[in-house]
This record gives C-alpha cells, sequence and structure tokens, in this order.
C-alpha cells in the first residue's frame, strides 16, 4: 500500500471531529490489521476507485460516538439509534471528501461510493481489497476510535 | 437582535442529522427561524407555499440534487433573487464553476464552524 494514502485519511479524521464535535484526536501507533473485526461498536466504510482501489472505515465506540454527535447536534443522545448511525455515514462522507482533496493535490486522484454504516459488537468490515489493511487507533477524552485503510497498488 | 437573523432559512439535505446538524450551528450564530426540506423537489414546495429568505442546500440528494434545485430557483421569476449557499463535501473545480454558472451565492465546503457558516452568510447578506 502506498504510504501517501494514509496521512490524508488520519488528517481529514482529526479536522472533521475537531471542526464538527469539537473532539480532539489523538493517534496511536499504526499496526497491520489481522482479521476482519471493526474494533469498535459502530463503523462506517466507504469504497474507493481511480488511482487505487480500495476502501476505508471509521469504527467507534460507543461512548465515543455518543459524545461527538452529542456535540454534532447540540442534544444528548444516550443510545445508539438512527442519528448515530446516520452521523457516522456523514462523517465518514466527510473525511472521504477531505481526504480526496487532498489526494487529488497529490495526484491521486480517486472518486468515493456511497458509505454503508454496520453497528453491533463484534461486528465486521470488508474491505474491497483482499490485501492486510493498516489501522490507525485514535484515542479522545471519550473513548477509542480506529481508522482501518485498505488501498491497493497505483495503477 | 440584527433583522437578518430573524430571516426564514431553508435548510435542504437528504441527511436528517446533517440538517440537525446545521441547524444546530445556526442556532450558535443567532440564527433560529429555520426550517427543513430532504431534498430539492420537497424544498421547492416549501419555497413556493411560504416566505424564506435564504437557502442553504446539500449539493448530492437523490430526486433534485442541489444544483438542479439552484437551477429552478434562479429560473422561476417569483424565487430568482434569493440567496442560495450551497454545501458541498467537494470542492472540484467542476463543480464550482457549475454552481457559479448556475447563480450560487456562495458555497461552504463540509466540514465547517459555526464561524466560517456565519462568516459566508454574511458575506452573501452584504452583496443583496
Amino acid at each position: 500500500m502506498d504510504a501517501r494514502f494514509i496521512n490524508p485519511f488520519l488528517e481529514a479524521t482529526i479536522n472533521v471531529l475537531k471542526t464538527m464535535a469539537f473532539v480532539e484526536p489523538r493517534p496511536g501507533k499504526a499496526y497491520l490489521k489481522k482479521d476482519n473485526l471493526a474494533g469498535g461498536d459502530v463503523s462506517g466504510i466507504i469504497g474507493f476507485t481511480g488511482v487505487a482501489s480500495g476502501s476505508m472505515a471509521l469504527s467507534f465506540s460507543s461512548e465515543c460516538i455518543l459524545k461527538i454527535v452529542s456535540n454534532m447536534l447540540g442534544e444528548e443522545i444516550k443510545e445508539i439509534n438512527g442519528d448515530i448511525k446516520d452521523a457516522v455515514g456523514e462523517i465518514t462522507n466527510m473525511v472521504s471528501g477531505a481526504a480526496r482533496r487532498t489526494l487529488e493535490s497529490l495526484g491521486l486522484s480517486i472518486s468515493a461510493a456511497i458509505p454503508t454504516v454496520v453497528a453491533g459488537k463484534g461486528h465486521s468490515i470488508s474491505h474491497i481489497m483482499t490485501g492486510p489493511s493498516i489501522i490507525i487507533p485514535f484515542e479522545t477524552d471519550h473513548g477509542p476510535f480506529v481508522v482501518d485503510v485498505c488501498i491497493g497498488d497505483i495503477k | 437582535m440584527d433583522s437578518d437573523q430573524n430571516m426564514k432559512i431553508l435548510i435542504v439535505d437528504d441527511f436528517a442529522t446533517m440538517r440537525k446538524v446545521i441547524r444546530n450551528l445556526l442556532r450558535q450564530i443567532g440564527y433560529q427561524n429555520v426550517i427543513e426540506a430532504e431534498d430539492g423537489v420537497d424544498a421547492l414546495k416549501e419555497l413556493r407555499s411560504q416566505k424564506i429568505e435564504f437557502i442553504i442546500s446539500d449539493w448530492n440528494m437523490p430526486n433534485m440534487s442541489g444544483i438542479e434545485l439552484l437551477r429552478a430557483v434562479r429560473a422561476d421569476s417569483e424565487l430568482r433573487d434569493l440567496p442560495f449557499l450551497m454545501v458541498t463535501a467537494e470542492s472540484l473545480k467542476e463543480n464550482v464553476v457549475e454552481a457559479v454558472k448556475a447563480g450560487v451565492s456562495n458555497y461552504i465546503v463540509k466540514p465547517f464552524t459555526a464561524e466560517v457558516l456565519s462568516e459566508k452568510i454574511k458575506k452573501i447578506l452584504e452583496k443583496k
């Protein structure tokens, strides 16, 4: 996987969550994922095609996403409901849009599909590509989440 | 209170959560008179049934997209002068050119803060 694809997603994730939800995510050390478990309780997944194909997932712990969406909406949400799933789809879209803008400025143009959202303890994530994905774990004051990127070689 | 802050704003977005997010940002900058529509078709119904003074519309929507709504508004003699702020997850040059040609008042790229939204609205209102 070309490392140039990773940073734009990280920067976009931090930017979107800071801007829209006033949450400061702190990235941890990236590692290669060995299974297809999501790592969180609610995940947004989006596929890409273009100079390279692949997909990206954001997978949030319950406590983290409840705080993020509560901040975005200006009202406290206490359980994983339709608003949360809707918001995870929108956050995934925004991260993808912001990352694609950066990638385009690097000459790496990709277009994105519509995100899907999966919820539930221990759910799995199916990437478009079969290779290993890179996980970047994040901590926030309200719990962890991960960014999971799996992109094939540049065509 | 500034008279502009009483203006009726229409938010158009197919994601209910994004409508709530924009409503929340508008509340933070003092705009409380807000109604919602879930796509361009729904928005035109609202625009033709009540006095709306400002439109904030997403670009990507089913049924009638933001750019199609913008063209419909600019082609309608009753609505053509309405301020129209386009919200987009992209800032592709082709899209911006297309929106400017269609008569968009300004556009805003997600994610954005309440302050940026406030600045965009004020700039549009100053030009009126």
